[in-house]
């Protein structure tokens, strides 16, 4: 069971590069063939500026950010926790070569009764700000951990 | 290949969004989603690790699941045009699971001079178990 007190509880910054390398591998990943995250080309004809960047990319700044320091900090044992669910407000938009930054915050934890007994959730916020110190996207995660 | 714009003018709710199929999910797309993700739980990959925690095998990351949820949306309108998606996990994928992601228009609305369209999305097994459920916004052009 996790304590109360973690609510409110902020992780420090971290940065990440946005990589045309990265943008690609990730959409053969997710099996996505639209050409605007391949070709530089077809994303022009679409309006993008280099390549486009997949809605669900920043997984890989969250992963690597926010909830590698929150399970490291809280102890989570990793077979008993699920991802419940997940939200992206995209702000402003994030192109290639942009170095974001982002703090995560613990903004809820509560629990609830499921199948196999009583669950905790725990929700983090980590708010995305661009080099220009423009809000670009923000990410809340809600993980669930099974007693 | 240019993308058809879709016009705000055009969209009506419950307008269902044009359905995406994926191809079967394989244990190798869940090696390459680790790596391109950084998610190297090996509840994914490690098939000994997913039987031992009762899947009987790997299981789907949740946010791949997400990504071609995103799908629907960046087909219909756009990446650009996206402005939230979230979405409720309801159950895991498995290797050869063929996902299918519908979507419907559930509000349309004007704030600030923009346009835009709340719509509905779920993400179903081959066998018609909801996967997730999910929410997205998107702003659209006028004519």
């Amino acid at each position: 069971m996790i304590d109360k007190s973690v609510v409110g509880k902020e992780y420090p910054e971290v940065e990440f590069e946005i990589e045309k390398g990265k943008i690609r591998e990730f959409a053969r990943a997710i099996g996505d063939k639209n050409p605007v995250y391949y070709s530089e080309d077809a994303a022009g004809k679409e309006g993008y500026e280099s390549l486009a960047i997949p809605p669900t990319f920043p997984t890989i700044f969250g992963i690597a950010g926010g909830l590698a320091a929150v399970l490291g900090s809280l102890k989570i044992d990793m077979k008993k926790l699920l991802h419940g669910g997940q939200e992206y407000e995209y702000l402003n938009p994030v192109k290639v070569g942009d170095v974001i930054k982002g703090k995560t915050k613990i903004i809820d934890l509560f629990d609830k009764p499921g199948k196999a007994g009583v669950m905790d959730f725990l929700v983090m916020e980590t708010t995305y700000v661009n080099q220009n110190g423009q809000e670009v996207l923000r990410d809340k995660c809600t993980l669930v951990i099974r007693r | 290949m240019a993308q058809k714009e879709v016009y705000f003018e055009d969209v009506k709710v419950g307008y269902e969004i044009p359905e995406v199929v994926k191809d079967p999910i394989t244990e190798t797309q869940l090696v390459m989603y680790a790596g391109a993700s950084g998610d190297f739980n090996p509840i994914h990959t490690v098939h000994a690790f997913g039987e031992k925690a009762g899947f009987g095998g790997v299981i789907g990351h949740g946010m791949l699941s997400m990504a071609f949820a995103g799908q629907i949306m960046t087909d219909w309108v756009g990446a650009k045009a996206l402005k939230k998606l979230s979405v409720q996990f309801r159950a895991v994928t498995k290797p050869k699971d063929v996902i299918t992601i519908k979507g419907t228009v559930s509000k349309k609305y004007t704030e600030d001079g923009k346009n835009f369209v709340d719509c509905d999305l779920i993400a179903i097994k081959q066998n018609g178990d909801k996967i997730i459920v999910g929410q997205a916004t998107a702003v659209l052009p006028a004519k």
